[in-house]
């Protein structure tokens, strides 16, 4: 299981190893950790930080792209939920009850786009598009437009503080990650949720309730939207309903993709996607720390983003698939012969 | 033969390989002006590769194509279009998002003054589909007509496109008779024109119908071409099917069936299966005979619960039930393997360890998971009992010959333990080991009191294990045959309605 | 029963005329020419832009790079006219070429290696904001004169209401974008190919001319709205114009375009535009409400004409005109 886990991350691994070099060799003392009035302090530490958010957003994203869809609106329901947490402390609640309140209204977002997917058919991208419009002004309804500070020290804690040195966000992600991937693995639910994204048709005639399962992953994909929004309230201590999660449901698809899961549907690795989120920041990190201008960040992400997608597009797998073949140097792999091979006839092995 | 016309088109030595396999080996097709001509033969025959052969849209491999007296090879139906040779699919291959008259003239609208003149667009194709006897509304959208009126607007465009050869597609199998009918009419006023059309069905009543010859293929190569007025519906049908395997007589006195498991009493769904009536026991085995589109797979579809069903009613066990969707029929214990393999059974990217356990694992619902042992054990078990042959469990099932992901989805529903097995098609597209074995899996099922429907049109087949064998006609069932009755003969006359309907 | 495919765009309209009507009881002077002439010349970009977007959806594709283009065209003009000496006309022609050629790009993307338009104008919109910053990260004055001229071209209305240039650009476009997409076989190959990608190429449209053409419009177009924005702010600042590809996409909708393509009419995207004008309006208008409503409404809206497009797609394909009532047997 773990063996078959890292032969599957391993460009991701390698990816990340390559950018943090790069974070080294611009940054003599980017490795170094030090521990300083009880908590960790480094580069490293940062990049596991402030990758907190699309790192969460990037478990709920891995489901539902494995199921052939895709999650416009969480960078909306970040904001909500920020909102939510924010209005509820500020009410004189506890942030136990505000997280609470935060993570049920992520909830119930998720509930609306799984409705429209599974139960009225609606397309995932159309579906959620309408609660990435809504999402912010309902926000704002909750903030009434203004960023709601805070200064409930629980609240915060979940953004800025530490547990044993460790800052809190980075336990949160690597808790949920954890926790939904032993839950997918452990149960037979990622099989059926991989079992829809590859065929649903097949998958309902051999009487898998895909109504269900759908609007599980968008569930699960609201609920991690919600608590991204809850530690960036609390790491500004406020809620900005106009700017928290803006364009991050964008990072969180990359990070998905640059994981090496399919956007069309399929098999799915978690750990790659939160490996993909690291590069991310990774990259972003490696920007910042080259002294040069931040302006280049969007330019250099892009490119990346354009390598990477080209690489993966069906035409160049295809073509370097030929190119091997006409070669003759390498015997194309079993996996390539199945895709490209007329299926016409097949022989019996 | 119509010797003293020249034909208008002549295939000849067509031959045509799919990865070392042949999929057409010399075949022939001569098309005479102003005759239909009826392409037959089962699926997987090669009809639609010869007509993709001579549109072009594949490369044949060998054999060469003279239109009147120029030899032509089209490289793409665009090609083949515009020398005179049109082709209309069953599912009509329109934009149901445009209007009559865009479909009528998409990249060849009447231009006035570098603009699309709509208007006469319009009377144009008023003008044209009139002469089909046809008075719509060019200007609405093609999706507010039927089908039939869809097949006949593409028929238009291809004659006005092309206008020396017409391929008809399956152009009637989703048409009610009035459709056809009017159908037929367009037909006859094109071959009256002058052109050639060639015509793919599977139903014989329309072939003999308007047809002047028919050629039949099967397993790629012409096994005859005949004049209709010179032959029997019978004679078309064992010509498609051959009966070159006489089948061994096999010992039929079963076991006497057991309990009755499942009975449906009128049970049909409008518009796709007349209501029939099924008394199915435990150990036994009822065929489901009948041509492509006489309602076999309907007939499955139903009984699963995969379309549900409108009228009549189920008991399983005596108990009355409704199966309203495949998960309500997996919890009473039926399984379904579909015909279209590729398509509604296989999961392609998941490996056959989990499309074996994929039922089992839907049935007990996702929080009960299967432990390792179990599904390790279960794979094996079936992987040993149905011999699939595989490098490991874990390869995607979309890389195992047509066979054994025939053998893994039995294994799926084997592992479910059913009650009621459907089995649609079991056998087709895969190669004759595979074949044997699943004939004699089936036989070993019912042995141990499992209650089978098998759908298929294969007749060794049927007559091999049937207990009891329903004949399909026009998606109803016309006839039922059991014991000694229960020969391929017996089958073919039932199929081509030489017997009367008991 | 028989639908027509303007129904959609008749929904749409009603619509309109009751927002109008519910908004002028309320404030009488919403109806003056002022108020109408202000809601052409404030949303001008935006409706250029969805111009662009109503062919890309039509299509049955979409474009997330609309806003950063925008921006990019903003700061780009704004820097060439501050470090060169070239006239702004030149410049204009020189944006629209780069701002066609990324389109171009982006279409020759989506159909070449067969990438989803989603995650291909994703990439792209990354591309142009960086751009954007790369060029500069602050908000860049524009003072030439001939900006000036330009901005000082109205059509006064008797009643006071002044009628500006960029508005009068918008509603050119539309007029060109109609004519393009009902009279030409380029607007009908767009429309064929969003409404089944395989057919139309069976049936003889020529699948990469038309892709590239669609993006390379809407590229341009947003080009051309990048221009009328630096006009209307006279300025270039790589942070505006965020989340215009949403404005833009819930426009085309709102306009009755069926977003999985092949269904729509331009005329509707205009439409579109001037509902959300116009709730942004009344939100002024009103005072006490918040700006907040009008992302809500929208958003409403949105989700209104995509399940009444659900409703109408089940409807047609439960119903058809059966042949016979149609057909004289020969």
């Amino acid at each position: 299981m773990i063996g078959s886990t890292l032969r599957r991350v391993t460009p991701q691994l390698l990816i990340l190893g390559v950018v943090l070099l790069m974070n080294l060799a611009v940054f003599p003392g980017f490795f170094t950790i030090e521990f300083q009035n009880g908590r960790l302090f480094g580069n490293l530490i940062d990049v596991l930080n402030r990758g907190a958010p699309v790192a969460l957003l990037s478990i709920g994203m891995t489901l539902v792209i494995a199921t052939k869809g895709i999650d416009l609106s969480v960078g909306a329901v970040m904001a909500i939920a920020g909102a939510v947490a924010a209005s509820v402390v500020t009410g004189g609640a506890g942030w136990f009850t505000a997280l609470l309140a935060a993570l049920a209204a992520g909830l119930l977002c998720g509930l609306w786009n799984g409705i429209l997917v599974a139960i009225f058919r609606v397309q995932p991208i159309v579906a959620t598009l309408v609660l990435m419009v809504a999402g912010r002004g309902i926000a704002q309804l909750i903030t009434e437009g203004k960023i709601m500070t805070f200064l409930n020290e629980g609240l915060i804690h979940l953004g800025a503080g530490t547990v044993a040195g460790v800052p809190t966000p980075i336990l949160i992600w690597l808790a949920m990650g954890t926790l939904v991937t032993l839950i997918v693995r452990h149960t037979a639910l990622g099989m059926l949720i991989e079992s829809i994204g590859v065929n649903e048709t097949a998958s309902r005639l051999a009487g898998i309730n895909s109504r269900v399962l759908l609007v599980t992953v968008y569930l699960v994909s609201g609920f991690c939207a919600a608590l991204a929004g809850v530690i960036v309230a609390a790491d500004i201590k406020g809620a900005d309903a106009n700017n928290a999660g803006l364009w991050m449901e964008l990072d969180a698809i990359l990070a998905v993709v640059i994981g090496g899961n399919s956007l069309l549907g399929g098999r799915f690795s978690i750990v790659a996607s939160l490996l993909g989120a690291l590069i991310i920041q990774s990259v972003n990190s490696v920007i910042l720390l080259s002294g040069m201008p931040p302006e280049f960040n969007l330019v250099i992400k892009a490119l990346i983003i354009i390598v990477i997608l080209v690489i993966q597009s069906p035409t160049v797998k295809h073509a370097l698939y030929l190119l091997r073949a006409s070669a003759g140097s390498a015997v194309p792999d079993a996996k390539e012969m199945g895709r490209n091979a007329p299926s016409a006839k097949e022989t019996r092995p | 033969m119509t010797d003293q016309k020249k034909p208008v088109l002549r295939a000849a030595g067509i031959d045509k390989f799919f990865a070392g396999a042949i999929a057409l080996d010399q075949v022939d097709l001569t098309l005479f002006p102003g005759e239909v001509h009826a392409l037959l033969g089962e699926n997987g025959a090669g009809k639609s590769t010869l007509i993709k052969c001579i549109t072009g849209a594949y490369h044949r491999d060998g054999g060469t194509i003279r239109l009147g007296d120029t030899e032509i090879d089209p490289r793409g139906p665009e090609e083949s279009q515009a020398l005179g040779i049109g082709t209309v699919y069953q599912e009509v291959n329109l934009l149901q998002n445009m209007t009559v008259a865009d479909n009528l003239f998409l990249g060849w609208q009447p231009m006035r003054a570098g603009m699309v003149d709509r208007r006469q667009m319009n009377r144009r194709a008023q003008d044209i589909l009139a002469e089909y006897g046809l008075h719509v509304d060019p200007s609405l959208l093609l999706s507010s007509y039927s089908i039939a009126i869809q097949q006949v607007v593409a028929i238009a465009r291809a004659v006005e496109l092309s206008g020396k050869v017409l391929i008809l597609d399956e152009p009637t199998a989703s048409l009610d008779r009035d459709e056809i009918d009017l159908l037929f009419s367009v037909v006859r006023e094109l071959t009256a024109r002058g052109m050639a059309v060639v015509f793919i069905t599977h139903f014989l009543d329309q072939v003999f119908e308007i047809a002047d010859r028919a050629t039949v293929l099967r397993n790629g190569r012409v096994v005859g071409t005949r004049k209709l007025a010179e032959v029997t519906q019978g004679d078309i049908v064992e010509l498609m099917l051959g009966r070159h395997l006489e089948a061994a007589k096999r010992d039929r006195s079963h076991a006497t069936p057991g309990d009755t498991i499942l009975s449906l009493k009128g049970y049909g769904k409008r518009g796709m299966i007349e209501p029939f009536d099924l008394e199915l026991r435990a150990g036994e085995v009822v065929g489901l005979a009948g041509l492509l589109g006489s309602g076999r797979t309907e007939t499955c579809k139903v009984v699963f619960g995969a379309v549900t069903a409108d009228q009549g009613s189920a008991e399983l066990r005596g108990k009355e039930i409704r199966l309203t969707s495949p998960r309500g029929a997996v919890e009473h214990r039926f399984g379904l393997c579909p015909e279209d393999r590729k398509i509604d059974g296989i999961v392609g990217d998941l490996s056959v360890r989990e499309n074996i356990v994929l039922s089992l694992q839907a049935r007990q619902g996702w929080t009960r998971p299967l432990s390792r042992a179990r599904i390790n054990e279960l794979v094996d078990e079936y992987v040993r009992l149905l011999d699939i042959r595989l490098a490991s469990p874990d390869m995607p099932i979309r890389l195992l010959s047509g066979g054994n992901q025939q053998k893994a989805l039995l294994a799926r529903w084997l592992a479910t333990n059913p009650d009621v097995l459907i089995l649609d098609e079991p056998t087709r597209g895969i190669d004759v080991g595979a074949h044997a074995e699943i004939i004699e899996l089936i036989e070993g099922l019912r042995e141990q009191g499992m209650a089978l429907i098998v759908a298929s049109s294969e007749m060794e087949e049927l007559v091999a294990y049937s207990t009891r064998v329903m004949v399909l006609r026009d998606r109803r069932q016309v006839r039922e045959l059991t014991g000694d009755e229960i020969t391929t003969d017996r089958i073919v006359k039932a199929i081509s309605q030489e017997e009367t309907a008991a | 029963m028989m639908r027509s495919p303007r129904l959609p765009l008749y929904i749409t309209l009603a619509t309109f005329l009751l927002a109008y009507a519910i908004c002028a009881s309320q404030y009488p002077s919403m109806l003056s020419t002022r108020v109408i002439a202000n809601l052409l010349t404030d949303n001008a970009f935006l409706g250029i832009t969805a111009v662009g977007m109503t062919f890309v959806i039509l299509s049955g594709g979409i474009d997330l790079s609309v806003g950063s283009v925008i921006a990019f065209s903003g700061v780009f003009l704004a820097v060439i006219l501050r470090d060169t000496s070239i006239h702004p006309l030149v410049a204009f022609a020189l944006l629209l070429g780069i701002t066609i050629a990324f389109g171009a790009a982006i279409g020759s993307i989506i159909h070449y290696l067969e990438m989803p338009p989603f995650i291909v104008t994703l990439a792209g919109m990354f591309l142009m904001r960086g751009l954007a910053y790369v060029l500069s990260t602050d908000s860049v004055p524009i003072t030439h004169e001939f900006y000036d001229t330009l901005q000082g071209i109205y059509w006064k209305a008797p009643s006071g209401g002044r009628f500006r240039l960029i508005g009068g650009i918008m509603i050119l476009c539309y007029v060109v974008a109609m004519l393009v997409l009902h009279r030409t076989r380029f607007g009908q190959n767009v429309y064929a190919l969003g409404g089944n990608a395989a057919t139309a190429r069976l049936m003889g449209v020529p699948i990469a001319r038309t892709t590239i053409g669609i993006y390379a419009i809407a590229g341009g177009l947003a080009g051309l709205a990048g221009i009328v924005y630096s006009i209307y702010t006279s300025a270039g600042y790589s942070l505006s114009t965020v989340g215009v590809e949403l404005d833009a996409i819930a426009a085309v909708v709102i306009g009755g375009t069926l977003l999985t393509g092949g269904s729509g009419f331009v005329a509707g995207t205009f439409l579109g535009i001037l509902i959300m004008g116009l709730i942004q309006t009344y939100i002024v208008f009103d005072g006490t409400l918040s700006s907040w409503w009008t992302k809500i409404v929208i958003g409403g809206l949105l989700f209104a004409f995509i399940m009444l497009q659900k409703a109408l797609g089940w409807a047609t394909t439960t119903r058809r005109r059966p042949a016979l009532e149609f057909a004289t047997r020969s």
